[in-house]
């Protein structure tokens, strides 16, 4: 989390988008990142992103729940407590596949959810810097990280010729805060890490 | 990877009308925004008067025990069973459109997703309350879980279907609410983006979580709901196999059949689309999504009403066949004496009639294309679907193997019915709820579908389809070898 300057260009059209990533990139700016208001296909291939390995974790999880269910219906059934259920035997697997089945379920599902919300930074409360109000309404919008040695107007001209419609500058928090959506957005002005 | 999808130009447009990005926000955030007309109102107070009903009728059952229901020792499951199996049903329709379809590419679901999710997550809400108040003691039935306990501790039978029950229900309505609410992140951040009044900005903005529609965080997006689709549809199938094994692993005559796990996932299925069509013929009608839930969906919806209403049709005639063939004299009196004569005949036929014969009405388009009579017909279907479960109950039930226990006559008191009623307030309530303050169709998917179903861009397709082969692939794939990237340029 840090406070940093960055240029903003917002785009109407992904078919000016995607060749306007491919040019960004190829110029050496640094893509902070490209908010759109529904999944762009292809757009994390363009912009160089790595796959996600959220599923990995889904699987893990599922194993988790698998295990958990089995040992644990094993352990009370056979060691805690064996119960005489009409002569049926003590570990009977068969009988406990729903169970295992409905726990793996459960454990991949909540496992992978509270995962995605711990990578994407998600939870009530939570506020963030949002660069345009119509990132999630009709925009593409593309914002460009500034380092030292970056030109802000070199950069902004560059992206007027890509085809961007509204650029900006603006100095914001790159992570995220406790608040809510009610009190004015918040910018650091004051310090920049740049 | 190419960023053109091609989409046949035959196939009907899935978004009527010329619509931008912005003007979807705005059709679907319209009715969040403005007040809600009258016919809310009203639909909301009668709803939340059914909700107080059912829950007189509830605290009259906790307080007084379950005797203020007609049930008794021969038939022990009545109305209550047979609404819980009717609303679980119900819900199976929401799982089947966000997951099921989503798996098999059915771009269509995108107009439905949201709402028939919601009707799951309500419908097992209403389902959950049956079997514990059927418990009689219901403050006892934390019992159901395995925690450590002074009893011994004496752990849950988890050989017996009705720990499996406690077990499906509460995973399907757990990973139903987390897939459903995590497909509304995004939406709700729409929403909260355009927010004008200070309690919107500060409701949508707590419930969005922050989202802000980050590339990558779209990029998790995707696996998540790939995955959870691809958790759920085990799970949803599972779900109503498990309502039947409550009855399939018992030794009741018409019950104890191998049947039953497909045609209750058949019938369920069945149920759900039905009431998928109530509800959504009214949402589009008052909040004019008319361009998004178009007759193309209705008749998609009607298709499978008619697939899974057949399919169910035919394992109503294979329980008969199988009675008969199988020399059981108990089976055989069951269906031949019990259920499709004697006391409870007339609700077997009521069933046969709006669950097998009136669907086939489906078979002409004209009828699946017209609203009113898909909306009588959804309503048919689940008063049909709702004399299944209780034709299966009832009629199994109250001829025991005793003839001195026979039942001659159940009907139900008004604090059984009221109970039923008041799960129809809660439902209600919480769809109205729902309908006013969430968006009801999943926007950032109805944007993610338009460039290639929206009925304008659908002319696009028709300039593809004139070029050959060669000239599509020139024209569309322009990859970029430095960057290792694929870009399309559009004419």
């Amino acid at each position: 989390m840090a406070v940093k300057k960055f240029v903003v260009g917002c785009f109407e059209d992904e078919k000016v988008l995607f060749p306007a990533v491919s040019k960004v990139r190829k110029a050496g700016y640094k893509i902070h990142d490209i908010y759109t208001p529904f999944p762009v296909h292809g757009l994390d291939h363009a912009m160089g992103l790595r796959e996600t390995s959220l599923h990995t974790a889904g699987f893990i999880f599922g194993l988790t729940g698998t295990t958990t269910a089995v040992s644990f219906m094993t352990w009370s059934f056979t060691k805690d407590w064996p119960v005489n259920i009409g002569g049926k035997p003590n570990f009977a697997l068969p009988a406990w596949i729903p169970i295992t089945f409905e726990l793996t379920v459960l454990m991949a599902a909540v496992g992978m959810v509270l995962t995605f919300c711990y990578l994407c930074q998600l939870a009530p409360f939570i506020k963030k810097h949002h660069f345009h109000a119509r990132a999630t309404d009709d925009l593409f919008v593309m914002v460009i990280e500034c380092t030292a040695k970056t030109n802000e107007d070199e950069v902004k001209n560059f992206l007027g010729q890509a085809g961007a419609q509204e650029i900006n500058t603006q100095i914001a928090e790159d992570g995220w805060w406790i608040g809510t959506y009610d009190k004015q957005q918040k910018l650091y002005k004051d310090q920049v890490i740049a | 990877m190419s960023l053109i999808k091609y989409e046949s130009p035959i196939r009907e447009p899935l978004v009527d009308g010329k619509k931008t990005y912005g003007q979807v926000t705005e059709d679907i955030c319209h009715t969040i925004e403005a007040k809600p007309g009258r016919l809310w109102y009203i639909g909301f107070s009668i709803s939340v008067a059914f909700l107080l009903f059912g829950v007189y009728s509830v605290y009259r059952e906790v307080v007084y025990g379950i005797g203020q229901w007609n049930v008794n020792r021969t038939i022990n499951w009545g109305w209550d069973i047979t609404n819980f199996v009717w609303w679980v049903g119900i819900g199976h329709a929401g799982t089947l459109i966000s997951a099921i379809l989503l798996l098999f590419r059915q771009g269509w679901r995108t107009g439905v997703n949201r709402a028939a999710e919601a009707m799951t997550i309500f419908a097992v809400m209403c389902a959950g309350q049956f079997p514990i108040f059927h418990m009689g003691r219901v403050w006892v039935a934390f019992f159901t879980l395995p925690y450590p306990n002074t009893r011994g501790p004496l752990w849950p039978n988890y050989n017996s279907p009705l720990m499996w029950d406690v077990f499906a229900i509460s995973t399907y309505f757990t990973v139903s609410l987390l897939f459903w609410y995590s497909g509304l992140i995004p939406d709700l951040a729409t929403v909260r983006d355009r927010a004008k009044t200070k309690f919107r900005k500060y409701f949508y903005g707590i419930t969005a979580f922050g989202w802000t529609g980050s590339t990558k965080h779209w990029q998790r997006h995707e696996s998540l709901s790939l995955v959870l689709a691809g958790l759920s549809t085990p799970l949803v199938l599972s779900v109503h196999t498990i309502v039947s094994f409550d009855f399939a692993t018992s030794v009741i005559p018409g019950w104890h059949t191998t049947i039953f796990p497909p045609y209750f996932v058949a019938g369920a299925i069945f149920s759900g689309f039905a009431m998928v069509q109530t509800l959504m013929l009214v949402s589009r009608k008052v909040m004019n999504l008319q361009d998004y839930i178009t007759l193309g969906h209705i008749e998609a919806m009607n298709k499978v009403i008619v697939l899974t209403g057949s399919i169910v049709g035919i394992a109503y005639l294979t329980e008969l066949f199988m009675a008969w063939y199988s020399m059981v004299r108990y089976e055989q009196d069951i269906f031949f004496k019990y259920r499709i004569a004697g006391a409870y005949g007339w609700s077997y036929w009521l069933m046969m009639t709006c669950n097998v014969i009136s669907p086939q009405l489906f078979w002409f388009r004209k009828l699946r294309r017209n609203v009113l009579f898909t909306f009588i017909m959804s309503i048919v279907v689940n008063i049909g679907m709702w004399f299944e479960r209780f034709v299966i109950i009832v009629t199994s039930l109250y001829r025991d193997y005793l003839p001195s226990s026979w039942s001659v006559y159940y009907r139900p008191t008004i604090w059984e019915v009221g109970f039923y009623i008041g799960t129809f307030g809660l439902f209600f309530t919480c769809y109205f709820l729902f309908s006013k303050y969430f968006p009801v169709i999943a926007i950032a998917e109805i944007k993610h579908v338009l460039k290639t179903t929206g009925e304008s861009f659908k002319n696009d397709m028709v300039a593809l389809d004139s070029m050959d082969t060669e000239k599509f692939y020139h024209e569309t794939h322009h990859d970029d070898h430095h960057e290792g990237t694929v870009t399309v340029t559009h004419h």
